[in-house]
């Protein structure tokens, strides 16, 4: 009896499983300094931010950071942006990739089927500062290729980097394109556990490739592009910083059709030292995505408990 | 899609007729590097030791961490693994961890910065754990334990090398994080010294004064036209050439990585 209620004890679990706990550690300090220390200083949105005072010693000022954010007309701009790019993304890759594995998956070369992949994937290995490099060199207005093409053909040259219209549809583009390779595999891997049999009855009933693809690959692979779907949904607060601050960079004549909450507090910081407005929009931000990621895994616990998040 | 596949042979056209010099140039660009290394090869070094260093510390820890959450026996692991994944669901912002780094921990300027900011993700440590429980069954730590080994040298011994598979996939995640990685450095580090590779890079891209101040800090004095633009084009080469050279070899463990990951991760 003694025994068992010792089990039980917070002291006996720690001393029977010590060197498990410890090895726990490294990364247990790791996330506690890393992650869970900063978390008081949140404190700092609602503080008159002084170098001298620090975090915890300057002064309160109650919600002005959140009314600076709120009146210089940024918070409903780069909420909006973030959540329209995040969901043009989402819809794009979800599209692209899907056509993409299916395609992979009908082609008949082995060789050619790596080959095709070997080539999707290779954009996602190279960082973003080398793609804005190789986008500077296409679009560049004096000397790009594109202008170069441009204006040997006797048309007029166009300043992609003055024309924030022209980005909406570019930005997109490059999202799928160094993505692509990533997302469908996934996809993939799904197609690939669909049993062989249903598409062997289905070509010996007639059915021709479409139809195949039509009524078999696509409603199994339903459920995998649902859940990779809410997934993506409860991100949406999250903008791709790397590739928005990479291609377009602090170039102010397009932030208003593409500055995102990330890039605008990282401008903030660095460059302005407005300590005060770019936490309040982090904190914005932190607490938007929290309640997102919430509400979606409460979704899909709801829909299938299989694929929820925790 | 087949825009992107020829992507490659593409980047080589755009090199040479982008800026309608000829062909000669592109290697004088080349050399203009190379004559005056000091600047690229620092910055090669440290992107070099961060990757290595980094991944590997990474690896071992997390794939430490992932056996005591998929052991069975521990009897708080579930709060553990709760601990690790709530930083993924809230976290406090930029601006408090730049502050906690830059002014509290005095990290500004260090290397430990830019092998800290990087090292774990909570998802590799989870997709280990998964790995873990579905391949290696319990009774391997068991029987071990039986046989009086302690709970460490089961992991060294036993654990880590069955894992080696997704070891592999999630080093190379991780890796190609601390290649690429050019954020850690736009926030803390302003020291010449330690900017790793694709810092230098974007540094370079952002300012087209560059080259010649690479060539004043020399004492040379320039009459001739400098290839700057060709200079940035080598760079990016440079850069990015040994992820895209090591690409076609670690391109089927990244595959396979990713399916370990998508089962339930």
């Amino acid at each position: 009896m003694d025994i068992t209620r010792k089990k039980e004890g917070f002291l006996y679990e720690i001393t029977k499983n010590k060197i498990l706990y410890l090895m726990f550690l490294p990364v247990g300090l790791y996330f506690l300094v890393l992650a869970y220390l900063p978390m008081p200083g949140i404190v700092i949105a609602f503080k008159e931010y002084t170098y001298s005072g620090g975090i915890f010693g300057s002064e309160w000022n109650g919600m002005e950071n959140f009314r600076y954010f709120f009146e210089s007309g940024k918070l409903g701009l780069v909420t909006s942006n973030t959540i329209i790019y995040n969901l043009v993304f989402l819809t794009a890759s979800t599209v692209v990739s899907v056509l993409v594995a299916v395609m992979i998956a009908e082609m008949a070369g082995k060789y050619f089927k790596k080959m095709a992949q070997t080539f999707m994937f290779l954009p996602y290995f190279v960082s973003w500062v080398t793609v804005s490099a190789f986008f500077y060199n296409i679009f560049n207005f004096d000397y790009g290729t594109l202008n170069t093409l441009l204006k040997s053909l006797g048309a007029e040259p166009v300043d992609i980097y003055s024309n924030p219209t022209i980005w909406m549809f570019l930005l997109p583009l490059f999202y799928v394109w160094k993505g692509i390779g990533f997302s469908s595999v996934l996809y993939l891997s799904a197609i690939m556990g669909i049993d062989q049999e249903s598409y062997e009855s289905a070509k010996i009933d007639g059915a021709t490739i479409f139809q195949r693809i039509w009524y078999i690959t696509l409603p199994m692979l339903k459920p995998t592009v649902i859940i990779l779907v809410l997934l993506g949904l409860s991100r949406i607060m999250r903008g791709e910083f790397d590739m928005f601050y990479q291609l377009i960079g602090d170039n102010g004549l397009l932030a208003d059709k593409t500055d995102i909450i990330d890039t605008l507090v990282f401008r903030s910081l660095i460059f302005s030292n407005d300590f005060g407005m770019s936490s309040a929009a982090g904190l914005y931000q932190s607490v938007l995505s929290f309640i997102l990621i919430y509400s979606v895994n409460w979704a899909v616990k709801k829909w299938n408990s299989d694929y929820a998040l925790y | 899609m087949l825009l992107s596949g020829s992507f490659e042979s593409e980047e080589s056209i755009l090199r040479h007729g982008y800026s309608l010099i000829p062909r000669t140039f592109d290697l004088a660009a080349y050399k203009f590097i190379f004559n005056q290394p000091e600047k690229v090869l620092h910055s090669y070094g440290v992107t070099l030791f961060i990757t290595v260093v980094g991944t590997i510390l990474s690896l071992y820890f997390s794939s430490m961490a992932a056996y005591v959450l998929a052991r069975k026996d521990v009897k708080y692991r579930n709060a553990m693994a709760f601990y690790l994944f709530f930083t993924t669901l809230f976290s406090a912002g930029l601006v408090p961890y730049f502050m906690l780094i830059a002014n509290y921990l005095q990290l500004k300027n260090t290397i430990t910065i830019l092998l800290l900011s990087g090292m774990f993700n909570v998802f590799h440590i989870l997709i280990l754990r998964t790995y873990i429980a579905n391949s290696v069954p319990d009774s391997i730590s068991e029987s071990a334990k039986i046989d009086g080994a302690n709970d460490f040298s089961i992991f060294m011994k036993i654990i880590l090398p069955l894992l080696k598979p997704a070891l592999a996939s999630i080093g190379l995640f991780v890796a190609l994080g601390y290649w690429n990685d050019w954020y850690t450095a736009t926030l803390f580090i302003t020291d010449e010294k330690l900017f790793p590779l694709q810092y230098t890079l974007y540094k370079i891209l952002s300012s087209s004064n560059f080259a010649k101040q690479l060539l004043a800090g020399n004492g040379a004095v320039s009459t001739i036209e400098l290839p700057q633009q060709t200079v940035k084009l080598a760079l990016t080469a440079v850069a990015t050439g040994p992820i895209v050279l090591a690409y076609p070899f670690v391109q089927k463990y990244f595959v396979s990585g990713l399916t370990v990951g998508s089962v339930k991760g």
